[in-house]
């Protein structure tokens, strides 16, 4: 379909950004398109007008910063991946941006994009819980920051306020001794998970340690799975670490559609989590 | 209306033009390039594929406001002096279509995966392919051609 109408502006500075989304109640920021470009074809939204931000270099780039990489909220989920910063800093942010969609998505859709979207099927809103990161946000009266756990609200729903624009988000860096990985069940190439788990852990003396588990698609909201967390401290690949990751859908509310059911997606939680848990902690 | 300045298959064009208007429906309904296809309407199928300053793009999935001052390559540009490029070629000896109707996304998307990987492999030239959906399940002509086209591309780069 074609979209409904709508102004279109492009300011050429953050401060005139600021103007425009202050004009209007309906007004939407527009920076790759490719979340909002297919729900404005299916006239899911009608926003009066359209900021495109996409040009902005306050909004741009990944940069390397001593204790966290600064990802850019225009960083292309292309660019996430094959950023050195980011496949150094943060590995788990470069494995799954290279799961997003296509290459062509990937070469227009934006890592602020996607994260400001707030699709609880979304892959990199795990991820970034996963890690916590900060999100910082701007606007007319001035900056602040907020960390994932507050970050996503509810279904396609985040902490921004009206008038606020996403500028980019503080991944922290984890130290050695971290393992990573991003595990997904979909049912074509491109398509959204019907679950997603991202997994971070930290393993010494053939114990894991800590771990960190980020759920795509398991409520309203990406989650954190923190009862299997807390089960898997001190657990040693094998039957232990299963045992912990059938904690993975406790706590969850996964939603019911064409593609899976909540009891479904539950058993796809713990499956994927243990797939995920062993990966990152290198299991053969 | 917005003016817009783009340039398609070497041609700059200045189009005045709605903030609603698809780059594709640009392409086709005001400049003729009617070999881009209008496929799905969720970007997921492919066909639309252009390049847009070098990278493929879903050209569905970008108003022709945001394509202002860029660069577009269509199916269309890929051949010089009437002569097929590699890549177009490689589909028609490998018949690597049925209706057809997908491969101009196919070939688009297939040379933007040469721009890092040469010499794909077959897993990764169906990685390369994961965003471009053909419904003749012609899947398996499609990587032969893929394949085919890099070979010839690598030839035409070392005797040039």
């Amino acid at each position: 379909m074609i979209p409904a109408q709508f102004d279109y502006v492009r300011p050429d500075s953050l401060a005139h950004a600021f103007r425009e989304l202050a004009s209007d109640e309906d007004v939407k920021v527009l920076a790759g398109g490719q979340s909002l470009l297919p729900l404005l074809r299916l006239r899911l939204a009608y926003p009066s007008k359209l900021v495109d931000v996409a040009r902005l270099p306050e909004l741009a780039g990944v940069h390397d910063r001593d204790d966290h990489v600064f990802i850019g909220a225009l960083a292309t989920h292309d660019e996430v991946m094959r950023s050195a910063a980011v496949r150094q800093g943060c590995p788990l942010v470069a494995l799954a941006a290279a799961t997003v969609a296509d290459p062509a998505v990937r070469h227009r859709g934006t890592f602020g994009g996607s994260l400001a979207h707030a699709d609880p099927a979304g892959d990199l809103p795990a991820v970034v819980l996963a890690l916590d990161g900060v999100f910082v946000a701007r606007s007319a009266e001035g900056e602040r920051e907020i960390p994932a756990a507050r970050f996503f609200v509810d279904y396609l729903e985040s902490a921004l306020r009206p008038g606020e624009i996403l500028t980019g988000v503080k991944i922290p860096k984890l130290g050695d001794g971290w393992g990573f990985h991003y595990e997904k069940f979909h049912r074509t190439a491109q398509a959204w998970p019907i679950v997603g788990v991202a997994v971070a852990v930290r393993r010494s003396n053939g114990a894991i340690q800590e771990a960190r588990i980020g759920l795509a698609n398991m409520a309203p909201t990406p989650l954190r799975a923190r009862a299997a967390e807390t089960a898997l401290q001190g657990t040693e690949l094998g039957d232990q670490v299963r045992q912990a990751c059938g904690e993975a859908a406790t706590g969850t509310a996964p939603p019911a559609d064409l593609h899976a059911q909540p009891d479904y997606r539950r058993h796809l939680a713990r499956v994927l989590t243990h797939r995920a848990v062993r990966t990152a902690a290198g299991a053969p | 209306m917005p003016r817009i300045t783009v340039t398609v298959d070497g041609i700059t064009y200045q189009e005045d033009v709605e903030p609603r208007l698809l780059l594709v429906h640009l392409l086709r309904e005001r400049l003729g390039r009617t070999g881009t296809p209008v496929g799905c309407d969720t970007s997921n199928c492919g066909a639309c594929t252009v390049m847009l300053d070098g990278k493929s793009a879903k050209s569905c999935s970008v108003l022709a406001v945001q394509a202002d001052g860029c660069d577009v390559v269509t199916i269309e540009g890929l051949g010089a002096n009437g002569s097929m490029h590699p890549m177009q070629r490689a589909f028609h000896e490998e018949h690597a279509l049925q209706c057809g109707y997908c491969t101009p996304g196919m070939v688009m998307a297939a040379i933007d995966l040469l721009r890092d990987t040469p010499e794909p492999s077959e897993e990764a030239i169906r990685e390369g392919l994961e965003g471009n959906l053909c419904r003749c399940t012609g899947y398996c002509n499609i990587v032969r051609a893929v394949k085919r086209g890099a070979q010839e591309m690598g030839q035409a780069v070392r005797t040039s």
